[in-house]
């Protein structure tokens, strides 16, 4: 938490840059998102390239979509950034940072940055999506973050798996959930401190991590520096930064950001009838499946003939069985070529030469996964906006 | 990019993952670039709003007639409610009609 003279200090700080005008110095230019209200700011954070973005206290940052066209693999440096509370941690010393393992268990942990490296590694490839990705096209609009579909990226993860942790400190008998704490935290005590929780058995599935690398280098500090709990194919709101607290618990969480905030439609797509209200909810989970062209932009003007489309699919673990693509606005789908497989919960890349006559084209992508689950040809609809999942379409036009 | 994150930086770049633990990172968050537009009870909404979170919350909402009194109500409400902002009753509507006329 902020003392009251660096909150004074931090919101005076804003209240002086709209006196004297100079608040623009490091918005680079805007991009406009297509979404009414679409314009944001393209701007440049140390360790970052420039980004889209969202919010600068907490800050959030949106990856540029052309970046998912670079590879299946994000930069570093081009990985979106959500916070939800503004007391930032911005100075660490990973001498000092300790991870405190507590609760129903034989024996309570306290592991420096050190203890934690020395324990068994593993690395697993695996997208982080926030659940509010792609919000802002929710129809009707939804308060929120307005996102488009750039808080999304796929790293290769490096750590301990949690299951190594949770076993040496002997989960005691009766536990029924692990939560997870970081450093950040809220700029007032009223406001519920940033606290996820996971059911025992998902904690200790071998697979969800401690992760102190990302693509061969140390975590960014706004990608959670210096260890991030890793929730392979679970939204991001799960992938606690700065972690340094986990707690075993013989209950049921009900913390604000699992018993009120990030929660879906109990339904079996999340979805309801636009504009309605839920009637029970459950904690949002995994991924629904989701692709993309990434190489070919909406509007875009093409010459006629041959020419390759290519992008990337991904869902909640089970892995992309088959990538279909129609250039008729969905009236005939043919399969691409699936790209390397870097595992079940990665970008999965895909490409196909189409040929496109003179004319206007509707370009559609649908995936579909290991367990038969596809995309819907029209978007479903929540009261927070998530899970969005409709096969996307680009439009083009060949001349 | 301040002095100290491009040493830490430097040091980070220079170490492999299985190496020593880097030195302090002291990170630096850019200023901020939104700022309220003029309306209606703008100090009210400054010194309630800006505590806690900058002003492109609020700019980046979705706009139109749907997003006016209710949705700006609903907002500051559970800005008190649920996070716990300490904004006085007499000022509640003075937020809502700030927002309500400027976005």
């Amino acid at each position: 938490m902020l003392d009251r003279r660096e909150m004074m200090k931090r919101a005076g700080f804003a209240a002086l840059a709209t006196g004297f005008g100079s608040f623009r110095a490091l918005a680079l230019d805007t991009v406009t998102l297509p979404i009414g209200n679409g314009e944001r700011p393209l701007v440049k954070y140390p360790q970052k390239r420039t980004m889209i973005g969202l919010t600068s206290r907490p800050p959030q940052l949106e990856t540029p979509f052309s970046v998912f066209n670079e590879g299946p693999i994000t930069p570093n440096n081009a990985f979106f950034v959500r916070y939800h509370l503004a007391d930032v941690p911005l100075n660490i010393d990973p001498d000092k940072f300790t991870l405190e393992i507590k609760g129903k268990v034989d024996h309570p942990l306290k592991l420096s940055l050190k203890e934690i490296r020395k324990l068994p590694a593993v690395e697993l490839v695996a997208v982080n999506q926030c659940s509010g990705n792609s919000r802002g096209f929710s129809e009707p609009r939804v308060a929120g973050g307005q996102l488009g579909n750039g808080a999304m990226g796929n790293a290769r993860w490096r750590g301990v798996p949690l299951k190594t942790v949770l076993d040496r400190a002997g989960v005691q008998q009766g536990a029924k959930q692990v939560t997870f704490g970081g450093m950040d935290g809220p700029v007032s005590d009223k406001t519920p401190d940033f606290v996820k929780a996971l059911d025992i058995d998902h904690a200790r599935d071998g697979e969800v991590m401690l992760a102190y690398g990302m693509n061969g280098e140390e975590l960014p500090v706004l990608n959670g520096f210096p260890l991030r709990l890793v929730v392979p194919g679970y939204y991001g709101t799960y992938w606690v930064k700065h972690l340094n607290e986990i707690t075993v618990i013989d209950s049921v969480f009900d913390g604000f950001w699992m018993k009120t905030a990030y929660r879906i439609p109990d339904t079996p797509c999340g979805c309801i009838e636009p504009g309605t209200a839920p009637k029970a909810t459950i904690p949002i989970n995994r991924f629904t499946v989701r692709s993309f062209i990434t190489n070919v932009t909406d509007g875009a003007k093409l010459k006629p003939g041959g020419t390759t489309l290519k992008g990337i699919a991904f869902d909640g673990g089970k892995g992309i069985r088959e990538v279909a693509v129609s250039i008729d606005g969905g009236k005939s789908w043919t399969p691409a070529k699936l790209g390397r497989d870097l595992g079940k919960y990665s970008f999965r890349e895909w490409k196909l030469p189409v040929k496109l006559a003179a004319g206007s084209h509707e370009l559609k992508v649908r995936a579909t996964n290991n367990a038969g689950d596809t995309q819907p040809m029209e978007p479903f609809w929540n009261p927070a906006g998530y899970l969005r999942n409709v096969v996307e379409t680009v439009r083009v036009t060949a001349a | 990019m301040s002095r100290s994150l491009l040493l830490a930086l430097a040091t980070l770049a220079g170490l492999g993952l299985g190496a020593a633990i880097a030195a302090p990172v002291n990170y630096k968050l850019p200023e901020e670039t939104a700022a309220f537009k003029p309306g209606p009870n703008l100090e009210v909404v400054k010194n309630n709003c800006t505590a806690c979170h900058s002003v492109d919350y609020v700019q980046t909402q979705p706009r139109g007639p749907k997003f006016k009194k209710d949705f700006w109500q609903a907002e500051v409400t559970k800005m008190i409610k649920v996070y716990g902002a300490p904004i006085d009753e007499a000022d509640v509507p003075k937020i809502v009609e700030y927002l309500a006329a400027t976005y």
